[in-house]
């Protein structure tokens, strides 16, 4: 049975998981889920539909389609990755596809605030580490550890360092970057404030808003 | 920074929460929503595990979508079916009232609001859809919000926001005769520009907004976004009051007292301090069009398109490409330009006064042969409205087609359409390309009366010819 897809939720300090590669500088969102996927009622197909366009033509051989990357959460990209247009929809494929960090040389920016909203950190690292990490054979055989509060990477073949703006890392340590779940935690306020207003009382006897 | 404007009140009374990042948490007094931006939401609330916390302070409906000729169901187009069907699932699981087909109520989600008395004074609404600014007319603080904030209403009732400043829009003397409110707000976004109101919440104001009836303010209040500003609203009178009046949802008895005694106290302080004041002197205004592919892009009727060189710097980009695009040559006159298509609807202009009025212009006259006219009506309640005054009449013995209530060729999710590179003439609020449907499509924004008079003689017209 395939499993339940889970959206992440409050504070996030570690990602544990196998790293898949994409190699490739400028690969925009409309590459990472094309246009037509755009007209759906919710995300949930998205993830079988990430890069669609690209997997199709390399015929089973896309890193996105290799057993060995099955199940893999850390996407290690190059530079630019996720330009083009703003669609929440590609981090969203990512995500349901099974990302949970992207490590890079470099993100689009608004990829890389939709990206926060959702809750994958991305974490950036010089070209030349990147294409070390890229080049090692052994990348997608090894359980790797992400540790937000530390920026570090470890795995039975290589450690480094991370770098990652620290608003963005206060965010996920906080778990300010989920609104929702920043919203929720005055749960008390909110509730004194509907109780408070002038017209959710003048307002009660009528239907719709009674059962307040 | 401003202070003690009816803006600045709503906002302190609903603020729940200053958040660490800076901005600050509101509470939504009334949430609306509509198939097109609410599906992913509730896909989010599922992710997440959460509940629609206060589910009575959400009202859906369904107008983007819906067909205006035949709403039998299923839809014929597949994923209209689908996005109806999710909302209705939607609606059911988390007991949100929705006001589907065939309820009455239901309609273009800016017109059913207010219509059912559920738009008061003093609220904060949001929905997830750029046009509730709309409600502002009622001074209620409205505003669009996008996909993820809609999930952070359902699931707080509260959004994280930046506190808008505020600019006051005076609009002195009246409005001659001819001269609608569309007229006026276009004319104000093409004085300020259409980025000027980022950042902003627009204040209507002065003898010419006082003496709007409540119908001509939602359709300034609407049309704030085209100038940029997430909200638009205007100071509630007596007018606001006995329009809410009697409504379907409107407070009833003691709790009407109880209301109006709170809705008078909610204004702008008259030594009240404003972000910025522009002024607007309305009797100046004349019928007007749009002639490109910006809503700011607009000439009085008896004007010529503005050369390049009359424009300033900024504007001359986006002014060659309008050129090119709506095949106009600059200092060539709006007037008499031929017309294909004519549109009167949307949550602009597909209101029972509007419908009204450009009834009286066509009414014993003959749609031009070239033209393809038709009426959308905003609602099923204008609709309704409309056949008990015998208004469908008049537009079906003109040539009009008499359509069901949607946002139709507003965008043309459905199958109302341009074709090819027609040129419409249009009540509704955006002239972007390619926004009716046609990736060359041309549209031509005016008032719903000088659509009538633009599907009469088959070209645009100026309203005051015909009276
Ligand atoms: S009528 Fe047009 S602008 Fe209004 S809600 Fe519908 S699509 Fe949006």
């Amino acid at each position: 049975m395939i499993k339940k897809f889970q959206s992440p939720v409050g504070p996030i300090s570690k990602i544990v998981g196998k790293s898949i590669v994409l190699i490739g500088d400028d690969i925009d969102t409309d590459r990472i889920i094309p246009a037509r996927f755009l007209k759906c009622v919710n995300f949930d197909n998205l993830g079988q539909s990430v890069f669609e366009d690209d997997r199709k033509n390399l015929k089973g051989k896309h890193p996105f389609d290799l057993k060995s990357n099955k199940g893999s959460s850390i996407l290690i990209v190059n530079s630019n990755f996720g330009c083009g247009s703003s669609r929440e929809h590609a981090p969203q494929a990512l995500l349901r596809w099974g990302i949970r960090a992207i490590i890079g040389e470099s993100f689009a920016e608004i990829f890389y605030c939709n990206c926060i909203a959702i809750g994958i950190p991305c974490f950036t690292l010089p070209k030349k580490l990147v294409k070390n990490i890229q080049e090692n054979k052994n990348i997608n055989n090894s359980l790797c550890e992400i540790n937000i509060q530390e920026s570090t990477f470890k795995s039975t073949f290589f450690n480094f360092d991370l770098e990652i703006k620290n608003s963005s890392k206060n965010m996920f340590l906080s778990g300010e970057w989920d609104a929702t779940s920043t919203l929720l935690a005055n749960k008390k306020l909110i509730e004194k404030k509907i109780n408070d207003l002038p017209y959710t009382k003048f307002n009660q006897s009528n239907e719709l808003f009674e059962t307040i | 920074m401003s202070k003690d404007t009816l803006f600045d009140k709503v906002w302190d009374l609903h603020k729940v929460s200053s958040l660490p990042g800076g901005s600050d948490q509101i509470f939504i007094g009334l949430h609306l929503i509509h198939e097109v931006t609410s599906p992913q939401a509730f896909g989010a609330l599922k992710d997440k595990n959460l509940k629609v916390k206060f589910p009575s302070r959400t009202v859906a409906t369904v107008d983007h979508i819906v067909p205006t000729d035949n709403q039998s169901r299923p839809f014929k187009d597949n994923l209209a079916e689908q996005m109806i069907e999710t909302l209705e699932k939607n609606c059911l699981e988390h007991k949100i009232e929705f006001f589907n087909i065939g309820s009455g109520n239901q309609g273009i989600v800016h017109v059913v609001a207010p219509e059912l008395g559920l738009t008061q004074p003093g609220m904060t609404i949001a929905c997830g859809d750029s046009h509730t600014s709309t409600h502002g007319a009622f001074g209620s603080i409205a505003f669009g919000i996008g996909t993820s904030q809609v999930r952070d209403v359902l699931a707080t009732q509260t959004i994280a926001m930046n506190k808008l400043k505020v600019r006051q829009i005076w609009c002195e003397n009246k409005l001659s005769n001819g001269v609608y409110a569309k007229d006026l707000v276009l004319h104000i976004i093409n004085k300020l520009g259409v980025k000027a109101g980022v950042g902003f919440a627009y204040e209507f104001a002065g003898p010419a907004i006082n003496s709007l009836s409540m119908e001509e303010r939602m359709t300034i209040c609407n049309m704030s976004i085209e100038g940029g500003a997430r909200c638009g609203y205007i100071n509630p009178d007596e007018k606001t009051f006995s329009y809410i009046k009697n409504k379907l949802c409107a407070p009833k008895n003691e709790n009407w007292d109880e209301a109006l005694l709170w809705w008078k106290s909610l204004k702008s302080d008259a030594n009240s301090i404003y972000d910025d004041v522009t002024k607007i002197d309305a009797s100046k205004v004349e019928p007007t069009v749009t002639w490109g592919i910006t809503p700011g892009q607009s000439v009085g009727i008896n004007q010529k398109i503005p050369l390049l060189e009359e424009l300033p710097p900024d504007d001359q980009f986006v002014a060659e490409e309008a050129y090119e695009y709506m095949g106009f040559k600059q200092g060539q006159s709006i007037k008499d330009t031929p017309i294909d298509v004519c549109f009167i609807g949307s949550c602009t202009n597909g209101r029972i006064s509007d419908l009204r009025v450009a009834a009286k212009v066509i009414k014993n006259k003959k749609v031009s042969q070239n033209v393809k006219a038709f009426v959308v009506p905003g609602s099923e309640k204008v609709a309704k409205e409309a056949k008990i005054e015998g208004l469908d009449k008049i537009f079906l013995d003109a040539g009009f087609q008499w359509r069901e209530p949607g946002c139709s060729m507003c965008l043309a999710m459905n199958s109302d359409k341009l074709i090819g590179n027609q040129v419409s003439a249009s009540s509704s609020n955006r002239n972007f390309k390619g926004r009716q449907g046609s990736p060359t499509g041309r549209t031509l924004l005016m008032s719903p009366a000088m659509v009538a008079a633009a599907a009469i003689s088959g070209k645009v017209t100026d309203i005051r010819d015909f009276m």
